[in-house]
């Protein structure tokens, strides 16, 4: 749930905006018919990517924004990562055990795993990582889950094991992080400061090229890399800050791939001509965005209000006008087709007459001149709080104020720089409503954002959620690792979340990458269609630059 | 005027104080800090990787002693290291992107001089004609028209449609292997729109400020006094009008020195450009005091220092004024 | 005496004979008409969301097209004049006032009030203007009210200069202290004899600082802290339509020629001021 997703743990489509700048300005040609090219992997070509922040830093631990991450995953590996299908599999472990009492992980690492300067990797790697999360030199903001570990040890060169007071199963996506190489950096306190934070080396894929910042990043393909080595032989991010030029340059050839948005999909791209070039990719993005109460407002104190209110949301228009029809209804904080995500809860379709009706049941009878709903001499007015600058939640906003308006309830917009929202917001909870959005990552522990503890200044459950059976439920989850006992209660979790609305849950929207079309061996999964990067080739015959080593 | 200079700059130092200050204290000011941009809204930060992160960066002392320490770092010129997790020396940062900047805007100032004063002077000599109101209308367009969409609109057209140009960034990716003048050329395509759209849209104020100096000289006395003599009109206009109304742009130049470093991140956002612009407003957005505060201190200096400059060469050019 | 009905009638000639001021000034009239009466210029709601209809091309139903949730272009133009004009007119408001107030008081008083006055205005000029528009406007919200407050607070020192100038010069001159004889209070003789002279070089500030002020909100909402959606300004709606140049054409095209038509207008009118009232530039 993390709002900046971690490369090791979830390729982020978000950092697969591709956008590249081509020598020149010229126009390619088209690709030859794609039939007559035989579809036999072949290594060589680049392809260039396009992103709209630049990078801080390599080393993931210390940075926090989804580029530098991303960045980050073309050269380390952590232990595990997700596969396709969004289930856990092992990356520089080969496998793991958990200890049937839950409290102890068992990794036994893959053996023959060089560094990216030919030294070997091994288990003492692994502590040395452990050891630099948790130490106070680090400027880390994920060290937490690596708090819990109670004990480590590395009995031989090729096992480590992490052992817990109490079992914990996020623990096993938290050894996800990139491992870091002692050898390289035994000798930084810090590691932020160590020259690997600029010019990393890892075991991963790629290998580090060149980085100016602000600008490009370049990697070139390890040959070496222990899961075979990659098709594409370069890499290279470019910082494109603007969405408008981004797509230009896409057209023109200079980018390979970026994520479209609604209306580029749905409108701009809709052309044979485009169509020849590159292909399009739709799947169910990892993150929702929602209408949030302030649960102690003594409007929204009560549930019946907040009902009304997701009665009185139309999220079919939502997801036609926002997304033109590019995503689906949210029910619950969970991504619908994922296991954990509980399709048979209580929905609210879009029901004015019914929220009338709750609204009024909760004494909201009489109204002013205007329409606008009266009790005790109270309007029914309030605002709802966003951050400025995202067009997203801007036309979100604007849709469900029309939509509240029809019920009788007046809602003022205000938006916040971000810097400022998220302290008004999460720093001093001032505030009545809010639209936001989290993004969902695979394992399904939301403990910080529903538990009843984690409601102080700058914790994550800001509207105030407390509800018994739910921490009960919560903490039961993330106890075991036992899959069918997490389902029932997050299926659980999710019913009584249902009923009782403390955000009105709106929409997912699907990610909209596009690819030009000479990239081949792309298969959108669940987990989106950067999974398997290592495994996308340009046919020999659709190549369009030779990479000098 | 030594002692004039030297009382100038005594007077700087005094006022660089006050403005770090102001800035530091309006920085401060500001709801949200650097902490809170990388961890609040991330589920794997708590309370005690916060108060670990602010101590790491000295956010936890009182605002006096942070204002101290960064005072005693410049006094010896020490930058500090930036808030952003790069934790790169500030000094660094700002000097990566000064070169890119610093092209661009004497590339335009270049251009707009180049094309502002002769349009100037001409429209004056002839006032009131077409080309006097045409090159007005002109002007004043590259000054009201919103640059960004002006700015896609000429991408659209020289990069996509006709293919001549570049559409974004300062070289291609290939430029590394390029020869020496390959790389020029490279460097100059990429730099050809974003030079010439910072010339258009700075051209009226120099322009007409020429104009409105030469219309003044025009009608001074020993302008009429030369026209008696017989002199042609070309050497009247050249010799002695130009140069009287040249003056003044000294002081234009001088005023211009700290917008040298100064970059529009409008501008640098279309065209993905990766200067100063940029890095000023994203430390303003993430709070990146020390950022911050070197950029803020950098420019006020260079203001300082451009209206010295101003102000002492127009005393040099024009004998009639002497500071006292 | 200052402002006769002879040199004003001058002045008034020039300016009408010079086209592009007249020109100015009328576009500066159409558009006053289109933000103080607009349902003369639409009959549409430019809030009325129809997501049946989004980014539709200018037809017979919408003039202009509709924008990326539906709404009638024309109708959030003409709205977005209003907010345009509003914010221009007050942020100059704001920074007219301050440097009136303090230009006057610097020169009428002099001495150590000046060297104060002039050294705040130094100060305030080495920072970067936008700067400190950005910054105020992050730190707080962008609202309508803060961002004309912050230009209007960050673009006073020019006329500040301006009004000390001319009354420094005016201080001295002959008919301030004939009034003076006459026992003129000083209220009196800044009122009857300092402003009717310097207001043409503050006339001028004032267009031009409405015509700047249009063009910075458009810039900050192209970062994303100018107006804010969904009210409709300009700037908000050219920002938006950038991103669909190519294809929603109308979408950046008429509020991008709004803002282009404007503020050239406000240029040419104050450009025009400032040729036919300076002294110095008495035309052939």
């Amino acid at each position: 749930m993390s709002l900046p997703p971690r490369r090791a743990v979830l390729p982020s489509i978000a950092l697969l905006l591709l956008l590249a700048a081509c020598s020149g300005g010229k126009k390619e040609a088209p690709p030859e018919n794609a039939s007559s090219v035989p579809n036999v992997p072949a290594y060589g070509d680049r392809i260039v990517e396009g992103s709209i922040g630049g990078i801080s830093g390599f080393l993931s631990a210390v940075t926090s924004d989804s580029a530098s991450h991303a960045a980050a995953g073309y050269v380390f590996n952590g232990l595990v990562r997700y596969d396709k299908d969004l289930k856990l599999e092992g990356v520089l472990a080969e496998s793991w055990e958990v200890s049937p009492d839950g409290k102890r992980i068992t990794f036994r690492l893959r053996r023959n795993v060089k560094w990216q300067d030919g030294a070997p990797f091994t288990s003492s790697d692994v502590m040395f990582t452990y050891q630099r999360m948790i130490d106070p030199n680090t400027p880390t903001a994920y060290g937490d889950a690596f708090k819990q570990v109670r004990r480590a040890s590395a009995p031989d060169p090729f096992t480590f094991v992490a052992e817990y007071a109490r079992p914990f199963a996020p623990a096993l996506e938290s050894w996800g992080m990139d491992i870091l190489p002692k050898h390289l950096l035994e000798k930084y306190p810090d590691i932020s400061k160590s020259p690997l934070n600029r010019k990393p080396v890892g075991t991963g894929p790629y290998r580090f090229v060149e980085w100016r910042a602000g600008e490009k990043v370049v990697f070139d393909a390890n040959p070496d890399y222990f899961e075979g080595k990659p098709y594409i032989t370069r890499v290279i991010t470019r910082v494109i800050p603007d969405q408008a030029t981004m797509f230009l340059e896409l057209k023109s050839g200079g980018v390979d791939t970026m994520d479209l948005t609604p209306p580029q999909y749905a409108r701009q791209t809709e052309t044979a001509e485009f169509k020849k070039s590159f292909n399009r990719y739709k799947y169910t993005a990892s993150g929702y965005t929602y209408l949030g109460f302030r649960l102690s407002h003594p409007f929204f104190r009560d549930k019946r209000v907040r009902q009304a209110i997701a009665y009185a949301s139309d999220k079919k228009a939502l997801i036609d006008g926002v997304l033109l029809g590019l995503g689906q209804e949210a029910t619950g904080p969970y991504k619908p087709g994922t296991w954990a995500c509980n399709p048979n809860v209580v929905k609210y379709p879009h029901d004015p007459a019914r929220a009338k009706a709750l609204l009024a049941e909760a004494g909201w009878k009489e109204k002013d001149k205007d329409g606008v709903l009266r009790k005790d001499g109270q309007t029914f007015e309030f605002t709802v709080l966003t951050n400025a600058g995202n067009e997203a939640r801007a036309k979100t906003a604007a849709i469900l104020q029309q939509n509240l308006a029809e019920v009788g309830i007046r809602m003022q917009i205000r938006t916040v720089e971000w810097a400022a929202f998220i302290n008004q917001f999460i720093d001093k909870r001032d505030f009545e409503a809010v639209i936001l959005g989290w993004s969902i990552s695979p394992d399904p522990d939301q403990y910080v954002i529903w538990h009843s503890s984690m409601t102080g200044p700058k914790e994550l459950n800001f509207v105030g959620f407390a509800d018994p059976e739910v921490d009960k439920l919560l903490e039961e989850g993330r106890s075991t690792f036992d899959l069918e006992k997490r389902k029932k209660a997050y299926f659980r979790i999710q019913e009584i979340l249902a009923e009782e609305q403390p955000y009105v849950f709106l929409f997912v929207p699907d990610a909209l990458p596009v690819v030009q079309s000479r990239f081949h061996g792309i298969q959108p999964a669940l987990a989106g269609i950067s999974y398997n990067f290592n495994k996308w080739y340009v046919p020999k015959a659709l190549q369009k630059h030779r990479i000098e080593p | 005027m030594l002692r004039y200079i030297v009382r100038r700059l005594a007077w700087a130092v005094p006022i660089l104080v006050g403005i770090s200050l102001i800035s530091f204290l309006m920085i401060h000011m500001a709801p949200g800090g650097p902490i809170s941009v990388g961890t609040d809204l991330n589920p794997k930060a708590t309370a005690e990787t916060r108060a670990r992160l602010e101590a790491y960066y000295g956010l936890d002392q009182p605002l006096h002693v942070q204002y101290g320490r960064w005072l005693g770092r410049m006094a010896t010129l020490d930058f500090g290291d930036s808030f952003s997790p790069d934790g790169r020396p500030v000094a660094e940062k700002i000097g990566e992107r000064i070169p890119i900047t610093l092209t661009i805007n004497v590339l335009s100032m270049g251009l707009i001089f180049l094309v502002a004063i002769p349009i100037g002077i001409y429209s004056a000599v002839h006032q009131g004609s077409l080309f006097d109101r045409v090159s007005t209308v002109f002007v004043f367009t590259g000054f009201s028209i919103p640059t960004f969409w002006l700015a896609l609109l000429l991408m659209i057209l020289f990069g996509v449609k006709l293919g001549w140009l570049p559409i974004s960034g300062i070289g291609s990716l290939e430029y590394h292997s390029l020869s020496m003048m390959g790389k020029i050329a490279d460097r100059a395509r990429h730099l050809l729109l974003p030079v010439l759209l910072t010339g258009f849209t700075g051209l009226a104020g120099m322009s007409r400020y020429m104009r409105s100096n030469m219309l003044e000289v025009i009608r001074q006395d020993y302008i009429a006094s030369a026209r008696a003599k017989g002199l042609p009109e070309g050497t009247v206009v050249f010799r002695h009008a130009m140069r009287n109304a040249l003056l003044p742009v000294i002081t234009i130049l001088g005023l211009s020195v700290p917008d040298l470093l100064g970059g529009s991140v409008i501008f640098e956002t279309i065209f993905a450009i990766p200067g100063m612009g940029q890095l000023f407003y994203q430390g303003v957005m993430s709070r990146d005091y020390p950022l911050i505060m070197g950029i803020l201190t950098i420019g006020a200096f260079l203001t300082l220092l451009g209206n010295l400059l101003a102000d002492v060469g127009y005393a040099l050019a024009d004998p009639r004024i002497r500071p006292e | 005496m200052s402002g006769s009905v002879g040199i004003r009638r001058n002045i008034a000639r020039r300016l009408l004979r010079n086209r592009l001021t007249v020109a100015g000034g009328l576009v500066i009239v159409f558009f006053f008409l289109v933000a103080a009466f607009p349902a003369l210029f639409t009959s549409q709601n430019p809030a009325r969301i129809d997501v049946a209809n989004i980014l539709r091309p200018p037809s017979a139903a919408h003039p202009l097209g509709t924008d990326d949730l539906g709404r009638d272009v024309l109708a959030r133009v003409v709205y977005g004049a209003r907010v345009s004009m509003k914010v221009g007119f007050v942020a100059v408001g704001i920074a007219m006032a301050i440097g009136l107030v303090l230009g006057l008081l610097a020169g009428f008083h002099g001495g150590r009030v000046d060297m104060v006055l002039m050294r705040f205005v130094d100060i305030m000029l080495c920072f970067p203007t936008f700067f400190l528009i950005l910054a105020a406007i992050a730190f707080l919200s962008p609202s309508i009210v803060i961002i004309m407050a912050v230009i209007g607070l960050t673009g006073w020192m020019g006329v500040a200069r301006l009004v000390r100038a001319e009354t420094l010069s005016l201080k001295e001159r002959d008919f301030v202290a004939a009034a003076r004889a006459q026992g003129a209070g000083t209220l009196r003789i800044v009122f009857r004899h300092i402003l009717p002279n310097a207001l043409a070089p503050i006339l001028v500030a004032a267009t031009l600082g409405v015509a700047g002020a249009i063009l910075t909100e458009s810039a900050l909402s192209f970062l994303g802290i100018g107006v804010q959606p969904p009210t409709p300004s300009w700037g908000n709606i050219l920002t938006v339509g950038k991103n669909y140049i190519e294809f929603a054409w109308w979408l950046s095209l008429f509020p991008g020629l709004a803002i282009l038509v404007t503020v050239l207008g406000y240029n040419l009118l104050g450009e025009g001021i400032r040729d036919a009232t300076d002294p110095r530039l008495k035309g052939r």
